[in-house]
């Protein structure tokens, strides 16, 4: 699984953080995504795709 | 066509909810989820715009960029009159501009509600809910559920996190109520308004002068630094108390009634310490409680075609939230409250990019309440009957008014 996030999307809602807080965070001064790491294991797949699935800016793309 | 009354027939928007049904949108609304997702309704000023009831329309329309909240725009579908008038003399801020402005304003509130920040103060949010809770216990039964736990809480919360000095809060919160009735006289909406602005205006002033730790601090360091006007700081600020207590507040209160009608539910809770429990829980209760039950107001600023509709560049729209939360398309038995279930698809804090600021603050408060109070206090009851309850019909957030509960 490849992640892509689009920072000028983001909105800051944090949700992406809260289902799976190992591969996204927010920046500290406007809370922006933060990719931390774009390609997961096969047992983050599902926060992520969840994360993807919740972000209200349709700021996460999944490929794989 | 127009001026023949009563034809075209459109419903008139707000709407009633059943008798004997306080957890249930209207029955229009929620039979249009799915057979009419986008319709027309009549609203106060007599206008015809449209309502989306439908969740995938709700989704397609919020994520838009045709679709604007520039609530000066001719044709915008305002709340009531008082909103109307308030609209011409309100700051931009997050609430009535679109990208890019709104972007930069958006960022300019969004770092004290990052998931981590404020998962850092869980261990705050549940010392103040246990203090609330011993209190309640020490005093006489029965007592009041709102005034006791569902109103301090997040009104404590914010008000620290804003840096609204504690002397306040019951003023502000006050102030900012009467706004929050859809029925408020324009004079009414007017002067609550003035007040909460100048309110807040002044303590960026103070904060100019004096910074500390705190929200308005930030804000008032981004007027200082020429980014935004004192009045520009202040609408943000006038939002933020707003939206960061009164909300939270229903969910509190409006969730123990339901949760007390639903003890099998209840029992979910009371039987479990794993917060997953609890997390989960509450994205249910979100979603079936509904409590933004007013619409989001938006216009359209070009031509969109939706669920077999074209809505015309100029005409209101109307995202009713609470009725795509009871969407079967989306959520299967709809009308179940239903603890256990993946609810995390709802609208409570709506979507897209206007989605609400503060909802991991409300998630935090929600799971330590939930989590604590029905397990603290178990033989937690209502000390009267659900049918003298006074719920919020007439509030732009549904809740209700008083709880009297006993143990």
């Amino acid at each position: 699984m490849r992640v892509a996030v689009d920072q000028d999307r983001c909105v800051s809602a944090g949700q992406c953080v809260a289902a799976a807080p190992d591969i996204f965070d927010q920046r500290d001064e406007d809370g922006v995504v933060v990719l931390v790491n774009a390609t997961p294991d096969a047992a983050e797949e599902d926060g992520v795709r969840q994360a993807a699935a919740v972000c209200p800016a349709l700021a996460i793309q999944v490929h794989g | 066509m127009a001026d023949a009354p009563f034809f075209p027939f459109f419903p008139f928007f707000p709407m009633s909810r059943e008798a004997g049904c306080p957890f249930d949108p209207p029955p229009y609304l929620r039979e249009s989820a799915a057979s009419r997702p986008v319709s027309r309704v009549r609203i106060w000023n007599d206008s015809t715009p449209w309502i989306i009831t439908g969740h995938a329309e709700q989704r397609a329309l919020l994520s838009d960029p045709r679709v604007s909240v520039n609530d000066r725009l001719p044709g915008f579908p305002h709340w009531h009159a008082g909103m109307e008038q308030v609209s011409t003399r309100r700051a931009p801020s997050v609430f009535n501009t679109d990208p890019p402005e709104h972007t930069r304003f958006r960022r300019m509130m969004t770092a004290p509600f990052t998931y981590r920040r404020v998962n850092a103060m869980r261990a705050v949010v549940q010392e103040i809910t246990d203090d609330l809770i011993d209190k309640m216990l020490a005093g006489p039964a029965p007592a009041d559920l709102v005034e006791a736990i569902a109103l301090p809480l997040p009104t404590r919360m914010i008000a620290a996190i804003m840096g609204v000095p504690y002397e306040d809060h019951g003023t502000f919160s006050d102030q900012a109520s009467i706004g929050m009735h859809k029925d408020v006289s324009v004079e009414a909406q007017m002067e609550s308004f003035r007040w909460q602005h100048d309110y807040l205006a002044s303590l960026v002033k103070a904060r100019m002068a004096e910074p500390r730790d705190d929200v308005v601090s930030d804000l008032a360091q981004r007027v200082t630094d020429g980014e935004i006007t004192v009045e520009e700081a202040a609408a943000m600020g006038v939002g933020l108390f707003v939206a960061g207590h009164e909300t939270s507040a229903n969910m509190i209160a409006l969730a123990t009634v339901a949760l007390l009608e639903h003890p099998a539910q209840l029992a979910i809770l009371q039987e479990s310490d794993d917060p997953a429990v609890a997390a989960t829980a509450v994205e249910e209760l979100l979603r079936y409680l509904g409590i933004v039950h007013m619409a989001q107001r938006r216009i359209a600023t070009q031509d969109i075609e939706i669920g077999g509709q074209t809505i015309k560049a100029g005409e209101g729209i109307l995202i009713e939230l609470a009725s795509a939360n009871r969407d079967p398309r989306v959520f299967p038995d709809p009308d179940v409250l239903d603890l256990g279930r993946d609810a995390s698809a709802h609208h409570a804090f709506g979507f897209g990019l206007h989605q609400c600021v503060g909802q991991q603050l409300a998630r935090v408060e929600l799971q330590v309440v939930y989590g604590t109070l029905f397990r603290r206090i178990p033989t937690l009851s209502l000390a009267t009957t659900i049918d003298t309850v006074e719920f919020k019909h007439d509030g732009i957030a549904y809740g209700v008014y008083h709880l009297p509960v006993t143990w």
